[in-house]
Formats: structure tokens, C-alpha cells, sequence
């Protein structure tokens, strides 16, 4: 029952197209890059100032001057330039960025996202992840259904906010969720993932929401 | 040419422009492209009371990590430190004070301030703590943040080669933060892996001209440290 993390990967990359331009964040959004269908053209970006990101290296081949914003070591391919930070989020929030893939702790029926900071705990910083969300193009969030039993996806986030009214799109390990910013009603259940019945969907989310399967 | 710009070593460097309770600028983006010899010199100085804006605050023992651990930074401003244990425990205790800034607010209040930009609108971080006590005023049927543009006493950075007019070229992404801290500097302070004669790199390459650059130390075969070593096995497809 439910999907694995590669299943939302995989899922999630049938939300690319050619010709993309896409900035992944860390955890399960980056297994999405395993997923890109072949032939398609897509130029993955990385915030710390990179557009065309390519594999990790081989043993021996890393290179301390090029790493992901993950700060993990990856290599360039022949699209691949370099640029600097500002020019990096001058191309994010000039919303020439097509697609975001990010995680999430919290996600409001109406697109709210909280994914940076929880009070009382140690706070680590938002990173680029409040520029992204305000300028990227398209939203979508890849994130487990429920944390600890609790519902992910709420009336309203009680958690500090990384951006109002943002997401696109949500892929949990039990469903598909839409989200129209403009509608009356702004959060949709698409698809539901093998084995998950309505019921299931229904008693693991606290956020109110239509059924369009 | 003369080598007016061109100083022995990092304290050398350092030397005269140093002060208790100053602003610093650090480049880098984790531990690739830091100015780590020029960090080291600020210990052996060391001055106190410094509030430190750089992207990241280094790990334990390295980077702005040795100087959490002397206690000389009072305050960071920050987009992302999640990697530092030292940091943690200041911070906890009330030692530190942090400014947490969104990593593309924080770069474009470098450029801002370097290009003479007192302040711009961002989209970004509206609605959320980080726009409390800031103008949000609305453009085109949106609303925008208003933020600061940000200058440094002292810009430290660090760059792959320089020539000695100080123009300077950097390498894939250790470029980051270094090209807009360098504008952002009243002195801007360049350590470099390679130092050259001018007319040596072709002016076309050149990504910060030498005009923002007022004191180099040339660096060779710096150690350079990897914080998350990730790899492929030969057999595996990309």
C-alpha cells in the first residue's frame, strides 16, 4: 500500500516537460533527476550558481569546486555554466525557472508552505527555499502524507511560513493533490496512489478538499 | 604594474583595517570558494564583537567556524548554518546573535549594496516572518517586501586567479557569494590560488574588475575541503 519515495520520485517527473528548466531540493525531490524520460531535455539548476547540473562523479573525479546546494559534490555536462549567486536568483525570481520540486513539513489548503522552521527548535535557515517558492514558475511539493500520525496537510499551517499561497501541486505517498490559486476552492485530490482508497486519503488529511479523480 | 595591491600573506593583508565590532563580508557557499587563509589571519588578530555576513558559517574547526570557536562574531547574517555544532550551541545560549535572510534576498543586498542601491522590492518572503517591520508595498497587483541593500567595513573573498590589477576569475561554483562581496567592501580584501601578470587573462574573462579589489594575497594550492563527498560506481548509468 501507498508509494515508495522513488514512487513520488517517479510520479513527480511526469510533471516535467522538454525543454524545462528545474531547481530540486534536497530528500526525495532529488531522486526525481533519476526519472527524466529519455529524450527529454532538462537543465537542472542548482541555487549556489550552476544551470546544467550533471551526475555525481565518479570515485577520485570529485572536484571541491563544484557542488550542488546540497553541497555535495556532483560534474558539468557541455550546457553546463556557472554564475554567480545573484545572477543565479536574479534567473529564480525573474521567473525564468520553470518547475521546483521541493519538500515540505506543513502544506495549507489554500498553498501556504512551512518547510524552513519549527519554535523551539534549532533553526538552520530557509536557505534559497523562500526565493524559490516566490519566483519560481510552478510549485511542487514531494513530502510523506503524514509526519508521526499527524496530518501534513492542514486547514492552515501552524507552523512559520517559507511562502503564502505558493504550491502547485502536492505528491504524497498517498495522493495527488492540485491546487487553484484562483478557484473558489483551491486544493483537489487528482489521483490516489496504489492501494490508498478515498477513505484513507480522507482520514490522513486535516485540509479541506475536492475529489476530481 | 607596480605590486601596490599585492601584500606577503594574509596578516600582511589584514594588516591596519581590522577593528572590534566591524561588519565583514565572507564569501563562499559551504565550505567551496571560502577565504579560509584570510578567516585563519582574522583569528591571529584577533578582533571581537564582529558581525559576519556570509552565506553559511563554516563547519567546526573550519572556515567561520574557527572564529565561532574564539568568539569573536556577535552576530551572523545567514541564509542556511545547519552544519556547525559550535554555531548551535552560541546560538542557543544567547552568545550569537543571527539574522536568517533568504539566500537570494541576502546575495542581491550584497549586489545592491556594492552597485550604491540603498534598498529594492522583493516578492520574496512576503506574508512571512521575515518581511515583520519591513514595507510591503504593491506593485501591478502584487505585493513586494521592501530590503536593504548590504556593505561591509571589510569584504573578504576568495578567487581562482587574479592578475595584479586585481581583476579576478573564479572557478565553477566557487564563484558564489565572492563577485558581489568583492563590490561590497569599502576595502576588499582577494585571496587567489593563481596571481598573474596584467594582460595575462583575457579581458573578455575577467568576472570582477580590479577597481573592486584593493589588496590581493596570492595562495597557491590551497587545501580545499569537500563537506558532502557523493560519487557513482563506473558500472552505474548516469
Amino acid at each position: 500500500m501507498a508509494w515508495t519515495r522513488e514512487q513520488m520520485a517517479q510520479r513527480a517527473a511526469q510533471e516535467l516537460q522538454d525543454g524545462f528548466y528545474v531547481n530540486l531540493g534536497i530528500g526525495i525531490p532529488t531522486l526525481v533527476s533519476n526519472y527524466i524520460p529519455e529524450g527529454m531535455e532538462i537543465q537542472l539548476q542548482s541555487e549556489n550558481g550552476m544551470l546544467g547540473m550533471g551526475p555525481f562523479p565518479y570515485e577520485g573525479e570529485e572536484d571541491a569546486d563544484l557542488i550542488n546546494a546540497g553541497k555535495q559534490t556532483v560534474t558539468e555536462l557541455p550546457t553546463t555554466s556557472y554564475f554567480s549567486n545573484a545572477d543565479s536568483f536574479a534567473m529564480i525570481r525573474g521567473g525564468h525557472i520553470n518547475l521546483s520540486i521541493l519538500g515540505a513539513m506543513q502544506v495549507a489548503q489554500n498553498g501556504d508552505l512551512a518547510n524552513w522552521m519549527i519554535p523551539g527548535k534549532m533553526v538552520k535557515g530557509m536557505g534559497g527555499a523562500m526565493d524559490l517558492v516566490a519566483g519560481v514558475k510552478k510549485v511542487i511539493i514531494v513530502m510523506e502524507h503524514t509526519a508521526k500520525g499527524e496530518p501534513k496537510l492542514l486547514k492552515t499551517c501552524n507552523l512559520p511560513l517559507t511562502g503564502k499561497g505558493v504550491v502547485d501541486m502536492v505528491i504524497t505517498d498517498m495522493a495527488v493533490f492540485k491546487f487553484e490559486k484562483d478557484g473558489e476552492t483551491n486544493m483537489k485530490l487528482i489521483q490516489l496512489a496504489d492501494g490508498v482508497t478515498l477513505d484513507d486519503v480522507k482520514e490522513a488529511t486535516e485540509a479541506e478538499f475536492d475529489v476530481a479523480l | 604594474m607596480s605590486d601596490r595591491k599585492i601584500y606577503a600573506d594574509a596578516t600582511a593583508a589584514l594588516d591596519g583595517i581590522l577593528t572590534n565590532g566591524m561588519t565583514l563580508m565572507s564569501g563562499g557557499f559551504g565550505l567551496c570558494g571560502i577565504p579560509e587563509t584570510l578567516i585563519e589571519a582574522v583569528k591571529v588578530a584577533g578582533v571581537k564583537g564582529l558581525t559576519v555576513i556570509s552565506n553559511n558559517a563554516g563547519v567546526d574547526g573550519i572556515g567561520l567556524g574557527v572564529l565561532l570557536e574564539s568568539k569573536q562574531i556577535s552576530t551572523m547574517v545567514s541564509s542556511y548554518v545547519g552544519e556547525n555544532k559550535m554555531f548551535a550551541e552560541q546560538y542557543l545560549n544567547g552568545d550569537l546573535e543571527v539574522v536568517f535572510t533568504p539566500q537570494g534576498t541576502l546575495s542581491e543586498q550584497i549586489r545592491a549594496g556594492g552597485a550604491g542601491i540603498p534598498a529594492f522590492y522583493t516578492k520574496t518572503g512576503v506574508g512571512t516572518l521575515v518581511a515583520e517591520g519591513k514595507e510591503v508595498k504593491n506593485f501591478d497587483g502584487e505585493d513586494y517586501v521592501m530590503e536593504r541593500g548590504l556593505t561591509a567595513d571589510v569584504a573578504l573573498v576568495h578567487a581562482y586567479m587574479a592578475d595584479k590589477e586585481g581583476n579576478l576569475v573564479f572557478r565553477k561554483t566557487a564563484r558564489n557569494f565572492n563577485p558581489m562581496m568583492a563590490t561590497a567592501g569599502r576595502i576588499t580584501v582577494a585571496e587567489v590560488e593563481h596571481l598573474v601578470e596584467p594582460g595575462e587573462i583575457d579581458p573578455d574573462h575577467i568576472v570582477v574588475p580590479g577597481v573592486y579589489v584593493q589588496r590581493i594575497v596570492h595562495v597557491p594550492n590551497p587545501v580545499k575541503h569537500i563537506e558532502q563527498r557523493t560519487t557513482r560506481t563506473r558500472n552505474q548509468v548516469a
